[in-house]
């Protein structure tokens, strides 16, 4: 069993991939439980299609791609926060025309790429085994940034999200604290797109999120849950995708929609299964 | 050195803190008009004046810009004429002196808190955000959830609560607090008896601490029996005084139009079925 978990760490592809799978699971599954409770589900995979362009640029100048996705992100994250700040515009229809017209830019430009194949394939289902360290240094910073400041800000983004009435005669910034999370979650996703691709990236979002809402009614504990589930998941991705050859942003997704079903069928008072064998009438004590 | 300034710097709080509680809670709106994008205007050239401790009812047909009105107060909605003033200021100077309870359909009830979390929220702007609740605090929150009778359900996720505990939840972050102006928003609104006489009793609580209280409601008994005055409201101010000044027949037609029908020597007002005209919200 120990040589089993053992050998594959012995390959330092798999080290670098394994730390990356875990700093992009806890990320996501964190930032996620606000994407769950804010229902911002839409937005995460409309953010991750958007950064396609800043892809193909970065790649047409020889540049960084993870930079170029990172300043594609937070152009229509705030594009998005500007256009329906007024309310003439709808927030999920600003997402749509955003999303759809970055999605076509960066086709677009990827089309007139003439060697694209292998590269596209690893932005669209991302290729954890190939993390460089340098890339590496750069998802576990912007990690800690991104988890830092979520904890900063955990009252205000609590109070934004419960109730934007009590935040604003408190006097909170609301606006400027959209923003901030639209911000954080661009970076995110970013950050996944190592592990997951674009493809997958709303999955790693939103399903240990999911999941840990059914275990819990306390958003602490909810993201604390919610950040063990996407390691685990992440984790046992990893080497399922090592041992049976798949590709690894499927796998670890897969082992998180796992656990999503087993706490839907199973879960203490809420599941399905404990319901049917705990029946009592709705409002009893 | 540094730990003098901070002693200072706290007794300037105190300071603060007498200085504005010793002024009159005096609230007005002067020739308010507020319109959403492109719309008629939902309230038209609204003046009025209430005194420090006063409880107003504020009473119109749907849609007649009750909720609007009180949205304006916490700062939700811009003007677009007109000015608000509180303690004789502008809108914006104030840190947390209102207090709003909004209507139970605008709250998210499958969101993750207890309901000693969402009273706690009522603390986050006095002891601030990064800082963490003194015993104080945690007495007032305590104190508050005693008050409504919800001592018990404190740690109870707010979803799991009943319609009327769900109501005395908002009632107990409200004075937790500490607000000078109250807005309730319908609070009367198909809720058990229980919710009502303990909402009832906290009006006279709150009479005591000199708190001003709005509350709009679709009651006219219980606007004319329990408040000090009655604002009279359709996009604009039909009537504001005591209870004979404006329950007359003439205002009352004014207000409800076509809703009312006369029964003898009663007046009935139809709500459940709001005219044309009225059914924008």
């Amino acid at each position: 069993m120990l040589e089993w978990l053992l050998s594959p760490l012995s390959y330092t592809f798999m080290q670098r991939g394994l730390l990356a799978a875990v700093l992009v699971g806890i990320l996501c599954a964190v930032i996620g439980c606000y994407v769950v409770l804010r229902s911002m589900a839409f937005l995460g995979d409309a953010l991750a299609h958007a950064i396609l362009p800043g892809v193909a640029i970065a790649y047409l100048l020889g540049g960084n791609l993870l930079i170029g996705a990172l300043v594609a992100a937070l152009v229509v994250a705030l594009s998005i926060s500007f256009l329906s700040r007024k309310g003439d515009v709808k927030e999920d229809t600003a997402i749509g025309i955003l999303f759809s017209a970055a999605l076509a830019l960066g086709v677009a430009l990827i089309s007139s790429i003439r060697t694209y194949a292998v590269d596209l394939s690893h932005i669209l289902f991302g290729n954890v085994l190939g993390v460089s360290s340098a890339n590496l240094w750069l998802i576990a910073i912007l990690t800690v940034i991104v988890l830092s400041i979520l904890l900063a800000l955990y009252r205000p983004l609590l109070v934004v999200s419960f109730d934007p009435v009590l935040a604003t005669t408190l006097r909170l910034p609301t606006s400027l604290l959209r923003s901030t999370l639209l911000v954080l979650l661009a970076i995110t996703i970013v950050v996944s797109l190592q592990t997951v691709g674009i493809s997958l990236v709303a999955a790693m979002l939103v399903t240990p999120g999911a999941t840990a809402y059914l275990l819990t009614r306390r958003l602490p504990i909810m993201m604390l849950l919610s950040g063990l589930l996407g390691t685990l998941a992440s984790i046992i991705g990893l080497y399922i995708s090592y041992y049976l050859n798949i590709v690894s942003g499927s796998a670890i997704v897969l082992v998180s929609t796992l656990f999503f079903l087993l706490a839907f069928f199973f879960a203490p008072r809420r599941g399905l299964a404990w319901n049917i064998f705990h029946h009592k009438p709705i409002g009893a004590k | 050195m540094a730990l003098r300034a901070l002693e200072k710097g706290v007794q300037s709080d105190l300071m603060k803190n007498i200085i504005i509680n010793s002024e009159p809670a005096r609230l007005e709106f002067d020739q308010v008009s507020i319109a959403y994008h492109g719309a008629a205007a939902t309230l038209q050239d609204v003046t009025f004046e209430i005194a420090h401790g006063d409880q107003v009812a504020v009473v119109g047909p749907n849609g007649a810009g009750k909720s609007t009105l009180f949205k304006a107060l916490v700062g939700l909605l811009p003007l677009r004429s007109g000015s608000i003033r509180i303690h004789g200021m502008p809108l914006g100077h104030h840190q947390d002196c209102v207090a709003y309870i909004p209507q139970r359909e605008e709250v998210d009830w499958r969101f993750p808190v207890r309901v000693q979390d969402v009273v706690m929220m009522g603390r986050y702007g006095k002891f601030g955000w990064w800082k963490r609740p003194s015993a104080t605090d945690h007495a007032i929150v305590q104190h508050s959830l005693t008050q409504l009778g919800i001592a018990d359900l404190a740690r109870h996720p707010i979803g799991e609560l009943s319609g009327g505990q769900q109501q005395r939840v908002f009632l107990a972050r409200a004075l937790a607090q500490e607000p000078h102006i109250l807005l309730m928003d319908e609070p009367f609104n198909g809720i058990d008896a229980t919710t009502q006489e303990v909402t009832l009793q906290l009006l006279n609580d709150l009479r005591q601490k000199q708190v001003t209280v709005l509350v709009s409601t679709h009651d006219l008994t219980l606007a004319a029996e329990r408040f000090d005055k009655t604002l009279l409201l359709n996009h604009r101010i039909i009537a504001y005084g005591s209870q004979k000044e404006v329950f007359t027949a003439a205002n009352i037609a004014a207000a409800f139009g076509g809703q009312v029908l006369h029964l003898d020597n009663d007046l009935v007002i139809d709500q459940c079925c709001p005219g044309k005209g009225d059914s924008h919200a």
